[in-house]
């Protein structure tokens, strides 16, 4: 606990883990207020465009918190992690850069456009500013997961003099196979957290009987994308997930697996306990043959276990990566079950009325988030011991001269701040929900977002 | 081809502090700009929305400074741990500042929110200036490339010096002078009637400050780093950022005696820029001084990317800054014009 490395581990855990609760909803609701935008042009309703106004004001406070949260990643690469960088920054910095220059100058400037801008601009340009926003923020997520990709599985490089790695192919780096598999799961993903959330918001008007036409509105969009996201999850973005680690990284596949000794035609293990002490799974339930199908396609299959490994290789947290990657199973498989119920009744016409499934699909919101958490979790801790797979281990990744002291003082730094962050963002969430896109169509026509003088006039919570 | 990258880098972190170095200036101006709660609505409705893009110049700079050379970015990183991560911070909050104030109609928020956006802005100008500072002075770089600065040592410049010392204190106040009447200038340029006369008035009066401590920075930058003037010595070219920096001050002056803000503005802009470029010029090839030994100082050739990392660079570069111009020029003529209470757009 009191070394440098688990205090940059930790550091960068924590602010990892907390930036991407934001841009996962972000880029999850980036698509839908596109079509909510779409459908105010199309269809000539202004409801549709009351929706857009209120659901980009959610998008406008969690892009903040994701903006400033998400500073302290790219700075951590330099201050806690300088070996790192020295040996792959030639690589690397290439997307990083790019993503700056591509993704963040488009969603930053067009961001203010659309929030603030839709009197100035009119409803087509407005519309755009919406679409180069989303085009904004997915494009961003790309050259992260372009940079991740490189981690997990690096190509397109060569070894320099000096030790460190340097860039030979630049098509290689951008359209590793792993970034493509790898952004088609973590856009499904992050569609799933925004579609539940608009989802669950709907079924929270419709169940509290506050504006009720949005809480359908809500409700109908969300989950017919959140249907969509969750089978996209498992199928096939998620099976080709899984391909790719069974490929390249078989020893994580064996850990994520639970799967301690090679087996032929090895069993999928639904529940258990993984026992690292004896290299076995406790209360184990399974599905003979499972796994060996799913990862080679052929019910009688080797697959290697831990045991056909060196035990240097192996990941360093066997349990939470195990833990990580059957949560995030367990609730994308709940997640299908939830939405395809919903959107069989929806065609039915039946949902408004089946109040049990509402409060199901209002208290789901907070899964979503785990299971991306979790997602991430379990490709971040599979890599593991390595920084970069296979070529650079965590250890030696580390800043030379930043101190465990300065690193424990930055993360409880950290902590504090991002404490009151999280208390700011509820308030300001609930304060939003409260207000609903009722109150929007209340103020005066030309005056479309945000607090106008008029209101302040008001008292705060004048619904 | 390190070169070039010198420049881009250069030139972005330039366009940063124009940019942004309005918005850290009307922070820092913000209760003396704007007396009442209105007015500094106003402020903050000025910078609204664009500030965030600006800040993205820091954050696209900082990715190209990664890439371009990593050995640099990874050094100074992680020797100037502490007051980078103080600088997250003040980023954090400042932002909370402006782009929370408007969602809950309080009067006690609001004050929150004006104290912290402005005691933000402030630290953040002093911040920036004495990291320039300790760049140019140099840093205590070992055998390997690295180092790590405590906050203070013993305040003087010496090869194991602090973040703060009187001469990077010099810097940060500097800084924070010349973000005073750039931000003043901003404001003025966006208001009307009281707060225009006001902000005018404050970058009247900062602008004496300004020329004296134009005048003591050079003289102690001199004294502490005689090299600085060798790149000048041998190519006269370098003598257009001195130029920059009087014609800037001359215009400031000269303008704000005519009452014409956009080209005070514009003035201060010139200032910002002369000050950055002959401080980069100054440095190169130099990136990073050693106060230890010479030998130990990196270079744009020892701190670079490989050199087929740098050309494919460029293609990609070249596309992606004529993009954010455009972004940025149509982002800019939206929302020009004065400020008032009046019209909606939020804030």
């Amino acid at each position: 606990m009191n070394d440098a490395l688990t205090i940059d581990r930790l550091q960068f855990a924590f602010t990892i883990t907390y930036h991407y609760l934001f841009p996962q909803l972000t880029m999850g609701l980036a698509p839908l207020i596109v079509i909510f935008k779409a459908l105010a042009i199309w269809k000539k309703d202004e409801r549709y465009n009351h929706a857009a106004r209120f659901w980009a004001k959610v998008f406008g406070i969690s892009f903040l918190f994701g903006v400033v949260t998400g500073i302290p990643m790219e700075f951590q690469f330099g201050t806690n992690w300088a070996k790192f960088s020295r040996f792959a920054g030639s690589v690397i910095g290439q997307t990083l850069a790019m993503e700056g220059m591509f993704a963040f100058f488009l969603e930053s400037a067009f961001l203010g456009l659309f929030l603030f801008g839709e009197r100035r601009l009119g409803q087509r340009l407005h519309f755009l500013s919406a679409f180069l926003v989303f085009l904004g923020s997915w494009l961003s997520a790309y050259f992260i997961i372009a940079t991740n990709a490189w981690m997990q599985h690096p190509i397109g490089y060569a070894v320099a003099a000096d030790g460190s790695v340097y860039l030979t192919s630049f098509s290689a780096l951008l359209f590793n196979p792993w970034a493509i598999v790898q952004y088609m799961h973590n856009m499904g993903g992050a569609l799933v957290t925004g579609s539940f959330a608009v989802a669950a918001l709907g079924a929270f008007y419709v169940l509290s009987k506050k504006q009720i036409d949005y809480g359908k509105m809500f409700l109908k969009t969300g989950i017919i994308a959140a249907c969509i996201a969750s089978i996209w999850m498992i199928f096939p973005s998620g099976d080709m997930q899984g391909q790719m680690v069974a490929k390249h990284q078989p020893v994580t596949l064996a850990a994520m697996e639970g799967l301690f000794k090679t087996e032929q035609s090895a069993s999928l293990v639904l529940i258990g306990q993984p026992n690292i002490q004896e290299q076995k799974l406790d209360n184990p339930i399974k599905i003979p043959g499972m796994l060996s199908f799913l990862t080679h396609k052929r019910w009688n299959a080797e697959v290697k276990g831990l045991d056909a490994f060196p035990k240097d290789q192996h990941p360093d947290n066997i349990a939470l990566l195990y833990y990580s990657y059957h949560i995030m199973v367990g609730l994308g498989t709940i997640f299908i079950a939830i939405m395809v119920l919903s959107a069989f009744l929806l065609w039915r016409g039946k949902l408004a009325k089946t109040n049990w499934l509402l409060w199901i699909v209002m208290l789901s919101f907070p899964l979503p988030f785990i299971a991306n958490t979790a997602g991430w979790m379990t490709a971040e801790i599979g890599r593991q011991p390595w920084l970069v797979y296979g070529l650079m281990r965590t250890s030696e990744g580390i800043s030379p001269t930043v101190s465990a002291g300065n690193g424990l003082f930055t993360l409880i730094g950290f902590m504090g701040m991002y404490t009151v962050l999280s208390l700011l963002f509820i308030l300001l969430m609930w304060r939003e929900i409260e207000h609903g896109p009722a109150f929007l169509s209340k103020q005066k026509s030309n005056d479309h977002h945000g607090t106008t003088p008029s209101d302040e006039l008001k008292p705060a919570d004048a619904n | 081809m390190e070169t070039v990258w010198f420049m881009i880098v250069a030139l972005m972190l330039t366009v940063y502090v124009v940019l942004d170095g309005f918005d850290i200036g009307s922070g820092i101006v913000h209760y003396f700009v704007g007396k009442t709660q209105d007015e500094r609505k106003l402020i903050i409705k000025a910078i609204g929305p664009v500030w965030d893009g600006n800040e993205v110049w820091l954050i696209a700079s900082g990715g190209v400074l990664y890439f371009a050379f990593p050995v640099l970015y990874a050094s100074s990183f992680s020797g100037f741990y502490l007051p980078l991560m103080m600088v997250l911070w003040l980023l954090i909050l400042r932002a909370v500042g402006i782009e929370l104030r408007h969602h809950i109609d309080n009067p006690m928020w609001h004050t929150a929110c004006d104290f912290v956006f402005s005691f933000a802005s402030i630290l953040l100008a002093i911040f920036f200036g004495a990291a320039l500072g300790n760049v140019i002075r140099g840093v205590p770089l070992n055998a390997e490339g690295y180092f790590f600065e405590p906050l203070w040592t013993d305040f003087t410049v010496s090869a194991n010096p602090g973040i703060l010392d009187w001469y990077t204190v010099i810097a940060g106040v500097v800084a924070l002078v010349a973000l005073t009447i750039h931000g003043a200038n901003y404001i003025a340029l966006k208001t009307e009637g009281e707060m225009n006369t006001r902000a005018r008035k404050i970058a009247g009066i900062a602008w004496f400050a300004l020329v004296a401590m134009t005048i003591i920075s050079f003289i102690a930058t001199v004294s502490v780093r005689p090299q600085v003037l060798d790149n000048y010595k041998s190519n006269i070219i370098g003598f257009v950022f001195p130029l920059l920096v009087l014609s800037g001050l001359a215009g400031m002056m000269f303008y704000r005696k005519n009452g014409n803000d956009k080209f005070s503005f514009l003035s201060s802009a010139v200032y910002l820029i002369g000050m950055l470029g002959g401080a980069a010029f100054a440095l190169y090839p130099t990136v990073l001084p050693a106060s230890t030994d010479p030998n130990y100082s990196l270079t744009i050739y020892n701190s670079s990317a490989h050199s087929y990392g740098l050309k494919v660079g460029l293609v990609w570069w070249t596309i992606g800054i004529s993009l954010a111009v455009f972004y940025f020029a149509f982002l800019f003529r939206t929302f020009k014009g004065k400020v008032s209470l009046e019209a909606g757009d939020g804030y």
